[in-house]
């Protein structure tokens, strides 16, 4: 059993079909990338998935329960974390506050047990300190701990999204586009990152990434997705061989245009 | 000290003394990890020695065996070393950013068995080139992150061989303490590679008691005590660092700490606060260059007290190194600049508790080091070589004349040879280079240890360094001047961070200069001045300009005979990975003389305009081509 299933799904805002039937599994411990062309729905998918958006129709399973309906919150209690295409992070706070806060989940005391800083609250805020601080070695952001996240270069702030999105302890990470708007080492850096959460932490990774080089190269699977619909699926060699993908990433034009009336 | 040392004389016997002196009531050693401060005291220090020794041991390593040790500062790093030579091995160290080759090299010609690295990226680094190493049958790490999928059977977790330590004690109790009691005063401790200016680095064997009476007679006129906190940043490849957080820490029991990562150095320092500080002139610039810049960026009430402050600091440290007692004015003056501005200032650099800091390794500019005796913080020069254990001379308590590098040290005998060459005799002249005999009998010639530099005494038996006798240049007229003098000059300017001086045979000199990038980068930002990248920002004629005033300042510092006359700025910073500097980032002469022939046959030539076309090598071993014209500026 795959530890997500997207079941036929389809979504459409008014007119507009953003997503029509798509359906996958990303089998646990594995690096999964969603790819296509702009507009193609990926983002739209990790909103369904991380229960922004309710599919009109489908459903999606996590560890075999339905989570399609939920309210966002439970989401990330369940174990899927994500970050987001164009930095979510509090840019006034630090980047250890920023952590700290990812792991609010996990704190339990309440507000004036918290204000006070005794007993079991205190307990409770070491530990969770710990587990960030696990983070903050791991993804080497150590020089940076304490400096609010808005001043830090944006190849940085990403990484610090990653943190943030980790701090929750994830089983299932969600990462829209991780790389972009990096420089060449940044990537290798992020690449990197990636493998070894996957590897060390055996978190399951989905991944929309445009950068196809780095696609081929850390993921297992790969699906290709245009306009709302799976065009190929499978293991990065076969992907890039098919005929489709080729056909939407060369973007032919008579039938980019045949599939606009198509709509 | 002394008693100390006549009762434990290597540096396994001066462990288990500390650790029976304090046991676990003294902190031996800090590393920040996790954002807290970890603490070992003296006894856990003593025990993972131990075990890794042990398991060493186990793993076959025989009396004589040496061990190369590779990574950044950590506590494993000197934990290793000792336990090599508790195990009656020798240890030696290998610069962290040493390249594929140089790892290579070293690692083959000091015949190591054991490599102890890091991380990842170290044992690539010897994995990479395993097939060339066939001596070296185990490699340990300390960090086993991202080796998960490593396989060999000859790499170990530094946790795993304390284990097969552990294990060994079992079988056979008071194995270490044996072997710790058969260590001799007179065995060879450690290997030291020196950088070197030329050629292929060279071993410089090191016995106990060289390393120690060094220690011991440092402590005479410059003494540490065990109360005294001490940040170990740099290589502990490199003399210094090993005569600091390894001879000294053990003989006087210093808490030696250790930063979180390479980035965070300067914050931790800060954190920590350190007592006792000993760093090369590079460390001392960045510093300077970094207030600089600063205080130009702060508000114009904080620019005006410390341009107000820095004279006032400079006309105190004067009045003490000329030995005069300070008017009652200045003293009032310099106390109200102390408040005002110099507490701050130390606070924020981390060196507001320092008590005694050194410079040593090359030449410190002494316009760098009057402004820290101007802050307040007691800073010495120190002089010596990796061949003597570090240490030959230093300014004494009160005694400071900031041309000179002191006085010798107790034991030491320092005299000039007929051509100007220092020469030194103690007992903490080294063995000989390994394997190396031609050099040793070269460097150790009549019995006296000689060090290439050329130098003089003063009157009141200061030394003063001029520069390394092959440096010293002359000028067709006839005229002799130190390139490095001038360089050092050039070097305080905050825009200038590296320069080579030219002019040996030749009717004037000239100076290839490398902007400072974060600092002249900035300067053109405030005046919104667009650049891409290095070489572009260096071709600028606002940035040459900017570079010709700082020189016309020097200029007036000097004789009119060597001032300099011709300039230009580098397309690129000078790099350790091109061999154009050492690993201690010294200026390597003769190769970049060779290296950059035609610009400079060019610029003596008369051209005004030099059109370059080269090939810039990566840290990754990517290429890319520059094409650039460099402009020469007369002055």
């Amino acid at each position: 059993m795959p530890l997500l299933r997207i079941d036929e799904i389809h979504l459409s805002f008014g007119g507009v079909k953003a997503i029509n039937g798509f359906s996958t599994g990303v089998e646990k411990g594995k690096i999964h990338a969603i790819i296509g062309p702009n507009g193609a729905g990926k983002t739209s998918i990790f909103n369904c998935i991380s229960c922004v958006y309710k599919p009109q129709q489908g459903a999606i399973y996590f560890e075999g329960s339905k989570i399609t309906g939920m309210h966002p919150d439970r989401i990330a209690r369940l174990g899927i974390a994500r970050t987001f295409q164009n930095i979510a992070l509090f840019h006034h706070m630090t980047v250890l506050d920023n952590l700290m806060l990812g792991r609010h989940l996990f704190l339990k005391r309440g507000f004036f047990a918290g204000g006070i800083y005794l007993g079991p609250a205190r307990t409770e805020e070491i530990e969770n300190r710990k587990a960030v601080e696990d983070i903050v070695d791991f993804l080497e952001i150590e020089n940076i701990r304490k400096k609010p996240v808005g001043t830090l270069a944006y190849g940085l702030r990403k990484r610090v999204e990653l943190a943030r999105a980790l701090s929750l302890k994830p089983k299932l990470l969600l990462l829209d586009e991780p790389m972009a708007g990096m420089n060449l080492e940044e990537k290798e850096d992020m690449a990197r990152f990636i493998l070894d959460i996957n590897e060390e932490w055996g978190v399951t990774i989905l991944l929309i990434e445009h950068d196809l080089g780095v696609v081929m190269d850390i993921s297992q699977r790969v699906s290709v997705l245009d306009f709302g619909v799976k065009i190929s699926e499978g293991v990065p060699a076969e992907v890039a061989k098919d005929p489709h993908v080729i056909r939407a990433y060369i973007g032919e034009e008579d039938d980019f245009l045949r599939k606009l009336e198509e709509r | 000290m002394k008693e100390v040392l006549a009762r434990f004389d290597t540096f396994p016997k001066l462990l288990a003394h500390n650790a029976e002196r304090f046991g676990n009531r003294k902190v031996a050693m800090r590393e920040k990890e996790f954002g807290i401060w970890q603490e070992f005291t003296w006894k856990e220090y003593h025990d993972h020695v131990k075990y890794f020794s042990l398991g060493l041991v186990s793993l076959g390593l025989a009396p004589g065996d040496k061990v190369a040790i590779i990574g950044d500062n950590r506590p494993e790093w000197v934990w290793a070393e000792v336990a090599a030579q508790a195990a009656g091995a020798v240890p030696l160290g290998l610069y962290q950013d040493s390249t594929l080759k140089e790892v290579g090299y070293v690692i083959d010609h000091s015949d190591s068995t054991f490599v102890v690295a890091e991380d990842q990226e170290q044992v690539d680094k010897i994995l990479d080139m395993k097939e060339q190493l066939p001596k070296v049958r185990y490699i340990v790490y300390t960090d086993p992150r991202g080796m998960r999928s490593y396989k060999e059977p000859f790499l170990l977790d530094f946790k795993e061989v304390e284990n097969f330590g552990r294990e060994l004690e079992q079988r056979e109790p008071e194995l270490y303490e044996k072997k710790v009691a058969a260590s001799k005063l007179e065995d060879l401790a450690l290997i030291c590679y020196t950088s070197g200016t030329t050629g292929f680095p060279k071993g410089a064997m090191l016995s106990f008691r060289n390393l120690l009476t060094m220690a011991a007679n440092l402590m005479e006129v410059d003494p540490k005590g065990e109360k005294d906190e001490f940040v170990s940043f740099l290589p502990l490849a490199w003399i210094g660092e090993q005569m600091m957080c390894l001879s000294s820490a053990l003989l006087t029991g210093f808490t030696v700490n250790f930063p979180e990562k390479p980035e965070t150095v300067q914050e931790n320092i800060r954190e920590v606060g350190p007592t006792i500080m000993f760093s090369p002139p590079r460390i001392w610039e960045n510093m300077t260059s970094t207030v600089q810049v600063k205080v130009m960026d702060a508000s114009r009430l904080k620019r005006a007290m410390y341009n107000w402050a820095v004279p006032v600091g400079y006309e105190y440290a004067d009045t003490i190194f000329r030995k005069r007692t300070p008017s009652f004015g200045l003293l009032l003056r310099h106390r109200l600049a102390y408040y005002l501005v110099f507490r701050a200032l130390k606070d924020r650099l981390g060196l507001l508790r320092i008590r005694t800091a050194s410079t040593g390794g090359a030449a410190l500019g002494p316009d760098v080091f009057k402004f820290f005796n101007a802050m307040g913080v007691n800073l010495k020069q120190i002089y010596g070589q990796t061949e003597i254990s570090g240490i030959s001379c230093i300014h004494r308590e009160g005694d400071i004349n900031f041309d000179s590098v002191g006085k010798p040290i107790p034991e030491t005998e320092v005299t000039l040879s007929e051509t100007g060459e220092i020469l030194s005799r103690s007992p903490s002249v080294f063995l000989g280079y390994y394997k190396n005999p031609e050099e040793t009998e070269k460097t150790l010639a009549g019995g006296w240890l000689h060090s290439g530099d050329a130098g003089y005494f003063t009157e009141d038996g200061h030394l003063i360094v001029i520069d390394r006798v092959k440096d010293v240049m002359h000028l067709n007229d006839g005229t002799r001047f130190s390139p490095q003098f001038i360089e050092n000059k050039l070097k305080f300017s905050p825009y200038i961070k590296e320069c080579v001086c030219l002019g040996n045979e030749r009717d004037f000199i000239a100076s290839m200069i490398c902007i400072d990038y974060p600092n002249v980068g900035k300067w053109a930002e405030n005046r919104r001045i667009n650049y891409t990248t290095y070489t572009d920002l260096a071709g600028k004629p606002e940035v040459v300009d900017l570079i010709a005033k700082e020189i016309a300042k020097v200029n007036e510092t000097l004789p009119a005979t060597t001032r300099i006359r011709k300039f230009l700025l580098l397309y690129k910073e000078l790099d350790a990975d091109d061999d154009e500097l050492t690993r201690t980032r010294k200026v390597r002469r003769a190769f970049v003389g060779d290296r950059y022939k035609h610009v400079i046959e060019e610029m003596y030539a008369g051209q005004t305009a030099i059109p370059i076309d080269a090939v810039i090598k990566y840290q990754d071993g990517k290429t890319s081509n520059i094409k650039t014209t460099l402009v020469v500026k007369d002055m």
